[in-house]
């Protein structure tokens, strides 16, 4: 269904290749436990590109991405972010987490603030914006993903649809130069998919470096310059969008597509 | 009510609307949940004739019985001849009269007994203004300390000219008010130190805390007012005197803060870790993330068993008696020793069983009102 939503043209984008890289992943190695949960992952992402990783459940997907700012430790190998690497020092993951921004399946918008308060929160307090800045700059971002109005509201009174947006204008108003999205549709009622989809589109248009975990085959077409299949913690195979969907190489790759066809 | 419903919305979907009459209202009530059968209703009938006795009893004996003075002979000494005659019939309340300035303030020196008076005014206005979230800002801390500053000045005395009181001569609801105010005020911070710390990614810190709060939780109070009493002196410096009643509040904010914790140990478990991880992800430092993300939903959560904490804490206070500490209810019991009056214990215990139901009827009524206020906001 959301295939066919998205068979517009891709939307059109230049990948800036002479800037260094925004995201580089060498031979990246995580453990939980004894449980292998990355394998040498190696992964660049080149200024303004955007990238699609799919893959079955359990595959390590979350666990890649949640490394990129540290919301997880990896054990092994190396990650920069727009040429810091992440160590465990503190400065480091500080600079990083104000250039990436983060968005997450099940929102995590804070209930007990209103959406306004939710977005001008890292403005105010990691930014140190005067607050009157802050709620204008929040209020653009708002009005961008159409819920201006729901300003004053609290999380718990919007639509799930209309929570992600929000939580999509409140990572983009510590004005980030990445943005990873963790299946942010995942949790959605399928007449909800389109509008938060949508707001991505445009925010990719806007040419925002992207890391999107996500199943929307429709969306990775529309917008991916990439797509990064994979499974049980490797990266298995990656191409465009239309190669990738077209003409599989992976056994593991044609047996995913087939499910994923199959269940929409 | 089922005519109103007819003129309004007649016919079928008025019918619809409300439930049929006879199943709402307070007799469709009772029929359902007291005579429903004959077994229920001879219990009903049973247990109406046992609380309307008991209702009339006390009744008899605290009002149409009672006795409310006694004479005094020349030495001042009261006559309890009347009471003593009424015993089991009417209850003496000239006890009360002629006991309740001891009670209250124990042996602070009669003529000054204004003092711990306006003290205790000085408690309850503070905490009705704490009460109410309009004050809830920086300011409200500099009114704290300042209000606790005039009584300190009040009760000591030594200066302004008010004569100089020591803590000795204190005694009765002061003492209770002081303990339950500074250990609660104390041991609330100390409990969210401790609960974080509990939850912390430093072995030595989580350590501490979990130690901390399994040897406190694993001796009575009584015992650690005794330790604080008698064996903290022993490991002080020769000279250093810490006075008693500041050894039984350190004892007792060091207790609370332990019981506590676990509470608010709860409502940070109970919160979603996606709330931790947005605010990491958005780049806040650990004590941006925990004072304005992580605490003020967890302690929302745990209001209801944090107040019952409290509430046990606040009649807690009455076990410094053991330390020779002149709380409100051992002042009853010392007002008790007086030969006259020596037999009229129940009147003594009544009065001070409502001041306590007082104090921690309005904490549990505050705090409901105030898990309501606060989840109006976030319903789903
Ligand atoms: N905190 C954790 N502790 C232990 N194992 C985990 C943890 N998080 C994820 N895993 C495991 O790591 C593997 C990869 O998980 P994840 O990255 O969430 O997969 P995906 O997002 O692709 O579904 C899974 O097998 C999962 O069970
Ligand atoms: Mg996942």
């Amino acid at each position: 269904m959301s295939q066919a939503a998205f068979a517009d043209a891709p939307v059109p984008h230049r990948i800036d290749t002479n800037a260094p890289p925004a995201i580089v992943l060498d031979k990246v190695n995580k453990w939980y436990g004894t449980m292998h949960v990355l394998r040498d992952v190696s992964m660049t992402v080149a200024q303004q590109e955007r990238v699609v990783v799919c893959g079955p459940s359990g595959s390590g997907k979350s666990t890649m991405i949640r490394c990129i700012n540290r919301l997880e430790t990896h054990q092994e190998g190396r990650i920069l972010v727009d040429g810091t690497e992440l160590t465990d020092d503190l400065r480091a993951l500080d600079t990083i987490r104000r250039e990436v921004g983060m968005v997450f399946q099940s929102f995590n918008l804070f209930p007990h603030l209103t959406i306004l308060e939710n977005c001008t929160l890292a403005p105010i307090w990691v930014r140190k914006m005067p607050k009157a800045e802050a709620e204008e700059l929040a209020m653009s971002y708002l009005t961008r993903v159409k819920i201006p109005d729901q300003a004053k509201k609290y999380p718990g009174q919007l639509s799930g649809g209309q929570q992600q947006r929000v939580a999509i204008a409140r990572a983009l108003c510590m004005k980030p130069k990445i943005m990873l999205f963790d299946e942010p549709t995942s949790a959605l009622d399928p007449e909800m998919i389109k509008e938060v989809l949508d707001t991505m589109i445009g925010l990719a248009e806007s040419g925002m470096t992207m890391v999107c975990v996500t199943h929307e085959m429709g969306f990775a077409r529309q917008v991916a310059d990439r797509v990064v299949f994979m499974d049980r913690g490797e990266i298995v195979e990656s191409g465009t969008p239309q190669r990738m969907f077209e003409d599989p190489q992976t056994d593991r790759l044609k047996l995913f597509l087939s499910q994923i066809l199959r269940g929409h | 009510m089922s005519d109103t419903v007819a003129t309004a919305e007649p016919g079928y979907a008025a019918a619809r609307e409300r439930p049929p009459a006879g199943l709402v209202g307070p007799w469709a009530w009772a029929r359902a949940n007291l005579f429903s059968s004959w077994w229920s209703t001879a219990i009903t009938l049973v247990l109406v004739y046992v609380i309307l006795r008991a209702l009339v009893g006390f009744v008899e004996w605290a009002f149409v019985n009672a006795i409310w003075s006694v004479p005094y002979n020349a030495q001042g000494r009261p006559d309890t001849a009347v009471c003593q005659n009424a015993k089991g019939i009417g209850a003496c309340w000239a006890i009360i009269g002629d006991k309740y300035r001891l009670i209250l303030f124990g042996r602070y020196p009669y003529e000054e007994q204004w003092r711990p008076a306006i003290c205790v005014l000085l408690f309850i206005g503070l905490y009705v203004v704490s009460a109410m979230r309009r004050f809830w800002r920086k300011e409200l801390a500099l009114i704290w300390i300042a209000t606790l500053a005039v009584i300190g000045v009040l009760m000591w005395g030594g200066v302004f000219g008010l004569q100089e009181v020591p803590e000795d001569y204190w005694g009765g609801l002061p003492i209770t008010l002081i303990l339950a105010t500074f250990g609660l005020a104390f041991a609330f911070p100390l409990s969210v130190l401790v609960a974080l710390g509990r939850r912390s990614k430093l072995p030595a810190i989580k350590l501490l805390c979990v130690l901390y709060v399994e040897l406190i939780r694993g001796v009575p109070l009584i015992s650690v007012l005794f330790m604080a009493s008698v064996m903290f002196p022993l490991f002080m410096p020769a000279g250093v005197n810490v006075d008693k009643l500041l050894r039984a509040q350190i004892a007792f904010i060091l207790f609370a803060g332990a019981y506590l914790a676990e509470v608010v140990r709860g409502g940070l478990q109970a919160l979603p870790k996606g709330q931790s991880e947005a605010a990491d992800a958005m780049g806040l430092t650990y004590w941006q993330k925990t004072g304005l993300i992580i605490l003020p939903q967890a302690l929302r959560l745990v209001i209801p068993p944090l107040v019952n904490t409290f509430i046990g804490f606040f009649k807690d206070t009455s076990l410094v008696l053991i330390i020779g500490l002149f709380d409100l209810l051992t002042m009853g019991k010392v007002a008790l020793s007086d030969p006259p009056w020596q037999s009229f214990s129940t009147e003594v215990y009544v009065v001070l069983a409502i001041i306590y139901i007082c104090f921690c009827f309005a904490m549990s009524k505050y705090s409901r009102g105030l898990e309501q206020d606060l989840n109006r906001a976030r319903r789903r």
